[in-house]
């Protein structure tokens, strides 16, 4: 340690800024799916915060690890190797989205282990699946990932979909992408509120919330809820879009796009918020595979995967659409991975808007579907349908469907296995988050305590989603 | 409604198609493959089961999705099932691996050193039906609270509820 503080009146010298490692930050780009990889800098490889610099000796070195860190406090004498501490950071901390506990043990300000303690939003929801029959299902589904419902009110259906053999009409299916996608962009637009609030942007958690609103008004005007719709229903949507729909998609095209550049301004070059993000949290392609980790935080490492281009659904493979995908795996691509991401959701809903085919929006499969109003006064058939469908609900034919969608937290399945009745015999979620928080460990093992908050909101987890 | 009472014929199942599923189906002569979730599933043994993970681990499916159990409650001795989801994301292709377990105490090998992932998996499946790993590196309750008793997943298992004392207002 050069510049000690002075013992006596504990003042320091002005830092040394010279001393900082070369290449703490530095201008990124992401590469598309299918292009040809740009030209590496050479600076970063893909062990990220497990590398050291090239340089990186003595007191650079230092600085790297964060011993050169200069505060207000003495220097304190070194801590034996024996020495750790194990903390709790949680379940009531505000940057654990929720109510997440980590238990860390610490040596000085080095994470040594890390274990993700979870289940304090356990309300067991897969056993009230096996109790509510298939058309409540997607009512109970709904509120387990609770910033991206719609997703998981598709996956539900899909699955129902799939073992009931209907098809869903045109309208139907383009409604889901329109609405999955704007949901995909409301979810984004809260990690970027929460993961800016996490490393001291304060300003992005008021940004990314505004414009959440205007896709939160439409999805009211829509489903009638803010949240929880229970609007993809098995057999098609709840509801036609309403009157005037167009006006509200073009407003949202019009004004998020604002909003991006603005975060972009804010944060993308931002020297604060990339020293804080970048090397930090990294995770390598091969952990993803061997963790289950997918979605965004996968895509930053370079797994080249969406199960939208891989296992289409709703018509994806007629919608045309980038998948950005980083390379270093750290905090920072996940961020320039979530916002193009916002871009490419964006494009996609006016595609969805542009082409929206007339016609129902649910199947005309009247043991699946609610006959109209009007009908139950004309038709005693129509009326029985009702009542049985209200009343006992549809039996869905004996088997067992496998649906992922690509929630913007990465694969979320639905496992359904039916004895041929009106209820699943089982219904198993695989949530993303889940997977994404078994992870932790990995990308904090060995990083500094400072970066915890960092990663853990790169995730992007939904405690209610890993839960469930 | 129950489930069938037990699963398909097993031996007459042909071999798979698929070049991949062809070669482990050598690897592994007890494995039986079928199609079913819309997916390749391949049912194996509790022996088997780690083996078989692995080589087909080796054998491209490198992404490990899901984990999960399933409470046949008619089917015996073999109530109990294991899903096991992997990916092949370069084909790509999906495979489920079905263990089936018998009752009362299911067990069967732990995952856990084929796909490191399996570890929160493999203790949801512990914690909510009570099926062991063996080799598990910390085999503990993991969505409900220690002491909980019981494992709530498992059909026989009741719906909880706190009752409700409905009584005939006092006439008087």
């Amino acid at each position: 340690m050069s510049n000690p503080p002075d013992i006596v009146t504990g003042e320091l010298e002005a830092a040394d800024v010279s001393r900082r490692p070369a290449g703490a930050s530095e201008h990124r780009e992401l590469w598309l799916s299918g292009t040809e990889l740009p030209p590496d800098t050479g600076r970063w490889t893909s062990e990220g915060a497990q590398e050291l610099g090239e340089d990186a000796e003595g007191e650079a070195l230092a600085t790297q690890m964060g011993a050169g860190v200069r505060d207000d406090y003495l220097e304190r004498s070194e801590v034996s190797d024996e020495e750790t501490q194990i903390i709790n950071m949680g379940p009531q901390h505000p940057a654990t989205h929720g109510v997440l506990r980590l238990n860390l043990e610490l040596d000085g300000e080095t994470i040594r282990r890390v274990k993700p303690i979870i289940g304090y939003l356990h309300t067991g929801m897969e056993k009230t699946a096996e109790t509510l029959t298939f058309a409540q299902g997607a009512t109970n589904v709904t509120r387990m990932d609770y910033l991206s419902p719609f997703h998981n009110e598709l996956a539900f259906s899909l699955a129902t979909e799939q073992l009931l053999g209907v098809d869903i009409p045109p309208r139907a299916r383009v409604i889901r992408v329109l609405m999955t996608e704007l949901n995909r962009l409301s979810s984004h637009l809260v990690w970027v509120a929460t993961q800016g609030m996490d490393v001291g942007a304060l300003s992005m958690m008021l940004y990314g919330f505004r414009e959440r609103e205007l896709i939160l008004a439409f999805f009211e005007k829509t489903t009638g809820l803010r949240m929880n719709h229970n609007y993809i229903r098995p057999g098609g949507v709840a509801a036609d879009l309403p009157d005037g729909w167009e006006e509200d998609v073009a407003e949202i095209l019009e004004v998020i796009p604002r909003g991006i550049a603005d975060y972009e301004t804010l944060l993308t070059e931002n020297p604060i918020f990339m020293e804080r993000t970048q090397g930090v949290g990294v995770i390598t392609p091969e952990e993803c595979h061997a963790f289950g980790v997918t979605g965004p935080n996968a895509r930053a490492a370079g797994v080249d995967w969406d199960l939208r281009k891989a296992f289409p659904y709703s018509g994806f493979e007629e919608y045309e659409f980038d998948v950005p995908t980083g390379r270093h795996g750290d905090v920072y691509d996940r961020y320039l991975v979530r916002i193009e991401e916002m871009r490419q959701s964006l494009s996609l809903v006016r595609q969805a808007a542009e082409r929206m085919p007339r016609g129902d929006y649910r199947t005309d499969d009247r043991k699946v579907t609610p006959p109209p109003r009007a009908r139950i006064d004309q038709s005693m058939e129509a009326l029985i349908h009702h009542f049985k469908i209200f009343t006992e609900g549809f039996r869905v034919p004996e088997g067992e469907a496998y649906q992922a969608v690509e929630s913007p937290r990465g694969e979320l399945g639905m496992y359904l296995v039916s004895s041929g009745g009106a209820k699943p015999w089982r219904l198993h979620v695989r949530a993303p988050s889940f997977a994404n928080v078994q992870a932790l460990p990995v990308m904090l093992a060995d990083s500094l305590i400072a970066d915890t908050i960092a990663t853990l909101a790169s995730l992007d987890p939904v405690l209610g989603d890993v839960d469930r | 409604m129950a489930p069938e009472t037990a699963p398909e014929e097993q031996a007459a199942a042909p071999a798979p198609a698929d070049p991949v599923l062809a070669g482990l189906a050598e690897a592994f002569p007890g494995a039986v493959f079928e199609e079913a979730a819309g997916h390749d599933v391949a049912r194996v043994g509790p022996d088997d089961a780690a083996g078989f993970a692995a080589a087909a681990r080796d054998a491209g499916y490198t992404m490990f999705l899901d984990l999960c159990a399933v409470d046949h409650l008619h089917r015996r001795p073999q109530r109990y099932e294991v899903v096991l989801n992997l990916l092949d994301p370069s084909r790509p292709a999906r495979l489920l691996i079905k263990v089936a377990l018998d009752a009362p105490d299911p067990a069967m090998p732990s995952m856990t050193g084929v796909f490191p992932g399996a570890n929160f998996y493999e203790r949801e499946a512990y914690d909510l039906f009570g099926v062991r790993f063996e080799g598990h590196p910390d085999l503990t309750r993991i969505l409900l609270p220690e002491e909980w008793e019981g494992h709530p997943l498992r059909k026989d298992a009741p719906v909880g509820s706190v009752p409700v004392q409905f009584k005939e207002p006092d006439e008087r």
